[in-house]
């Protein structure tokens, strides 16, 4: 059959962002993927050299619309690492909280989209619905719904509001009541069960040859979480598995994403009991005259997405003199996206972009 | 294995006849929570024009605009922020950083308008601009703009415990009260480096003292020198606009601590122990400060009076290049500093080192000189080209009450004290005064009674018309005396000494005041002759004020001299009194007593030298 070279994206309907892949089809088989990234390129990191460190708050929570809060953790830990700032402990555990709420949030808006594109409405809809509920959860705890600035070197920037706990206890419980319906109606739906199973299929080897980190990995059977590996806020203060399926398919992607996001919530609630009091800020150098030490750091954590990383440099200035952003989206959307699109129907390009979890902003930056 | 169905699924279709959950906006709202970050008021009242806002301002959203109608204050900027929301994130960063806690951010978000400009304003807030500010019940959604607001809504606000900047100050090392009132040890002992340096990372730069300070000294930048450890650079800044850090860095009045925006939630910066770390810290000024005397011009200049306004003239007038003496009746530089502020505030050694570098630079100094005994005036006018008057106020005033001879007299006590051979004091003392004088005497006096009465039981009482709060020494001065257990009687006013029947001091009795100033704000106090109180004392000080002493100007030269009518001689804007060539700066020319003042009046008088040779 004669060899077709088809241009997915930017300006597709199937695709999920910015983003692009130049496939190359014989009858609707792929044969061969690449991937175009540069359609969401803005120079975040070039522009983190031009602001001081106290100004990069506002702005690197923009890198990525879906996980602002992972990458306010990344650059706040870098910092304090750099100038030697300590967290107290109450700080831990609301970092830990706020960060799981996020993680819910991401995976619920990833769910959303992972619905929406398969064409369960009913299921994307409750999960903007309960996404929202976590963002106004947000909102009481940080005065905004998407992009908080909340946490900063030496803490968070405001402690609990009175009666936060409880809101906190019972939105998750509204959102737990569910989950029998959405398992139910999604993942035990045959449908589903039929359009995911044996899709983009990544062996362990595969994935750990590429780089794959995350759901992605843990996908295909390896219990790999940098919240266990290397504990940061207050991940080592309670008791917490990682959920881990073995055929390495978008099936098994988006079971580990569901068991995660339940985890998660268990999480909250151990974290929650075991809250200390105290406080919740270290204050931090006067801003405009804050220079950081001549060094360079590199921080990781576990985004919702999987392994965040930044490398930041100081040169003694008020001001980063590099930050580089290691994001999982980069090796899922350039390299094991294409191999998991090699011999998949053109109509599964969407269906396992997502599954993968990619999103353009962070590829591009 | 995982139990998938076809049939399961539609178990969903329960949700058919639940109620949807959108809210139909606009007709249903979303109260946004208490922390919302919304829309920016700001309190112009308290606002001061820092700018630290803007400076902050990641986005460069906002700007510091200039508002004519704007009542001056001392310490304020006539700015307010203006707000570009083009640009705005509404990250807060300008809420935590602003050291009055003005700015805030309302749970506001609707803006509906024709105009694109208007996203461009200065925010107010619902006190200044009341009828934009509606209550609730008044308030619609569909004509929600910057101008169309819903009353008391406020969302993102400043706390303390958050804010970007340290509102506490590093601690000053001090010696307690029980140990210091036994010596005259400088108390304050100054900041070590680590000290100095975390102080001076407080300073938000936004120049507000500096508009406060009469000398204006750039205090932002040596307060940054200091913070980048560089003491030689901070001194050079300092010596710019201030050739006695010494001193000043002991007994400066620090007007730009008062207006310091750091001091209006917090503490305010310790701009004056900075200058003195700076000015202890070097030990050589010479090789630190680089300075040389200008170019030789020839002209002739005779300082008169070795003070605080001396000695900077002399100073700046050197740098000119112009041949400077100095002449003074004491011993050495410094005048009424050198012999009022008691060695414990000001020792002798932190004077001589500002003299010296000052005589260094080739300024000549004249001491014990008497001018009117050992010079005469009409020489000095003849001889030179210039006389600058910086002759202070020298003589206490008495209070003229009954028996008062048989007091002593303040200026007198401390100079005796501290440069002559020291008083005998007595157990029980009493100090009319309730000024800084009055302080420094009444300490004075109680490390002198511990020296000479040592394990006995000694007092001090101080007499002042006003009460606590009107009374003009400085709160710390009171706050210091007070640890020293010192005992105020505030709101009495002294009338009569009394003598015992061998005609030495018994004791003061004293009237209740009524009112120390009259409806015009002037001094005038009244007394409820009627009330009565008698302290006990074998000893009493009178520092009730200061004059200054013009004997040495004969009379014909006198009469042409024109004064204020609050008794100060009066100069025009190059510092020049009524008589050609004689200028005039300090505690004669202004209402303001104190060394940055007399500094401030240095530079235009060494200005307007300088402006009457050419």
């Amino acid at each position: 059959m004669r060899e077709l070279e088809l241009y997915f994206g930017p300006q597709h309907l199937g695709m999920i962002g910015n983003f692009s892949i130049t496939l190359n089809v014989e009858g609707d088989r792929i044969v061969k993927a690449t991937a175009n990234p540069g359609f969401l390129h803005r120079g975040f990191e070039k522009l983190m050299e031009q602001r001081t460190w106290i100004q990069n708050f506002p702005l690197v929570c923009r890198i990525n619309v879906v996980e602002p809060d992972h990458m306010e953790l990344m650059y706040a830990m870098a910092v304090e690492k750099l100038a030697g700032i300590e967290v107290p402990e109450r700080a831990q555990y609301v970092r830990s909280i706020y960060l799981e709420l996020a993680r819910i949030g991401s995976h619920l808006f990833g769910l959303w989209a992972y619905a929406n594109m398969l064409g369960f409405d009913t299921v994307a809809n409750w999960a903007m619905y309960h996404r929202d509920l976590i963002l106004d959860l947000f909102e009481e705890l940080t005065g905004g719904r998407v992009y908080h600035i909340y946490i900063w070197p030496g803490g968070v920037r405001r402690d609990f509001p009175e009666g936060f706990k409880d809101k906190i206890i019972n939105t998750l419980h509204t959102i737990g009541s569910c989950v029998p319906d959405y398992d139910n109606t999604f993942f035990n739906n045959h449908i589903f069960y039929k359009r995911a199973i044996n899709i983009g299929k990544i062996t362990h080897e595969e994935a750990k040859r590429m780089g794959a980190v995350g759901q992605v990995l843990r996908a295909t059977g390896m219990k790999q979480d940098i919240r266990k590996i290397e504990p940061y806020a207050a991940y080592d203060q309670v008791d917490w598995e990682i959920p881990v399926r073995t055929d390495g398919d978008a099936y098994s992607r988006i079971w580990v994403v569901r068991d995660e996001m339940i985890e998660s919530v268990h999480m909250i609630f151990k974290l929650l009991d075991k809250m200390p009091k105290g406080e919740v800020y270290n204050k931090i150098p006067n801003p405009f005259k804050w220079n950081i030490p001549n060094k360079e750091t590199y921080v990781r954590c576990e985004s919702s997405r999987g392994e965040l990383g930044l490398y930041l440099v100081s040169n003694g200035e008020d001001k980063p003199y590099r930050a580089h952003f290691r994001t999982p989206s980069y090796n899922h959307g350039l390299t094991i996206l294409e191999k998991a699109l090699e011999n998949e129907s053109i109509a599964d390009v969407g269906n396992i972009m997502i599954s993968l979890y990619i999103t353009a902003p962070e590829i591009d930056r | 294995m995982i139990s998938n169905s076809v049939l399961k699924p539609f178990k969903a279709v329960k949700y058919l006849f639940i109620k949807p959950k959108t809210i139909r906006y606009p007709f249903e709202l979303k109260e946004p929570a208490m922390r919302y970050r919304g829309f920016h008021v700001n309190d112009w009242e308290k606002c001061t024009g820092c700018g630290n806002c803007a400076d902050i301002c990641p986005n460069q959203a906002i700007q510091m605009i200039e508002i004519k109608e704007l009542e001056y204050k001392s310490g304020q900027k006539n700015e307010r922020p203006r707000l570009d929301y083009g640009r705005c994130c509404f990250c807060g960063l300008c809420i935590d950083i602003c050291p009055p806690g003005s700015l805030k951010l309302t749970r506001d978000y609707f803006h509906i308008h024709f105009d694109p400009e208007s996203f461009v304003f200065i925010p107010k807030n619902q006190e200044t601009e009341p009828d934009k500010y509606l209550p609730p019940e008044e308030y619609s959604v569909l004509k929600a703009s910057l101008s169309h607001r819903k009353k008391d809504y406020d969302g993102f606000v400043s706390d303390l415990k958050y804010a970007l900047f340290e509102p506490e100050r590093v601690t000053m090392p001090v010696i307690a009260p029980e140990k210091r009132k036994l010596s005259f040890i400088e108390h304050v002992m100054g900041y070590h480096k680590e000290e100095a340096q975390k102080e001076a990372s407080r300073c938000l730069e936004c120049k507000l003292c500096e508009e406060a300070c009469p000398a204006h000294l750039k205090i932002s930048d040596y307060i940054h020198a200091i913070y980048e450890d560089k003491p030689e650079e901070s001194l050079r800044k300092i010596y710019e606009d201030n050739p006695i850090p010494s001193i000043c860095g002991r007994v400066c009045m620090a007007y730009c601590e008062k207006v310091c925006s750091l001091g209006i939630r917090g503490e305010a910066l310790s701009v004056r122990w900075l200058k003195r770390y700076v000015a202890d810290t070097i030990k050589d000024f010479t090789s630190a400060l680089e300075l040389n005397p200008g170019t030789p011009t020839g002209k002739k200049i005779a300082v008169i009076g070795a003070g605080p306004g001396g000695l900077s003239v002399a100073y700046f007038l050197r740098l000119k290049g112009h041949e400077v003496k100095v002449y003074d009746a004491l011993l050495g530089g410094g005048g009424t500093i050198r012999t009022g502020p008691p060695v414990y505030r000001l020792p002798l050694e932190s004077i001589d080192k500002d003299v010296n570098y000052i005589r260094s630079l080739g300024v000549e100094f004249l001491f014990n000189t008497l001018i009117g005994k050992d010079v005469m005036f009409e020489d000095l006018l003849n001889e030179f080209d210039a006389v600058f008057l910086g002759i202070g106020y020298t003589k206490s005033r008495s209070t003229k009450i009954k028996n008062h001879e048989k007091c002593e007299l303040a200026l007198d006590f401390l100079r005796d004290n501290k440069i002559g051979k020291q008083r005998k004091v007595g157990k029980e003392i009493i100090v009319i005064g309730g000024g800084n004088v009055a302080l420094d005497t009444a300490r004075e006096a109680l490390r002198m009674q511990n020296i000479q009465h040592p394990g006995e039981k000694v007092v001090v009482k101080t007499v002042s018309l006003e009460d606590w709060d009107e009374m003009p020494a400085t709160e710390e001065e009171i706050r210091e005396a007070r640890e020293e257990n010192i005992q105020f009687n505030p709101a009495w006013g002294p009338k009569e000494v009394i003598l015992d029947n061998d005609g030495n001091v018994k004791g003061l009795l004293c009237k209740k005041v009524k009112s120390v100033f009259d409806e015009q704000g002037r001094f005038a106090p009244s007394f409820y002759e009627e009330r009565e109180m008698f302290l006990e004392g074998d000893m009493i000080i009178e520092a009730i004020g200061q004059v200054p002493d013009f004997s040495f100007i004969p009379d014909n030269l006198f009469k042409k001299f024109e004064f204020s009518e609050r008794k100060k001689v009066k100069v025009d804007e190059m510092g020049m009194t009524s008589i050609q060539k004689v200028f005039a700066g300090g505690d004669i020319v202004n209402i303001n007593m104190d060394a940055v003042t007399a500094i401030a009046d240095a530079k235009v008088a060494s200005e307007g030298i300088d402006r009457f040779f050419s």
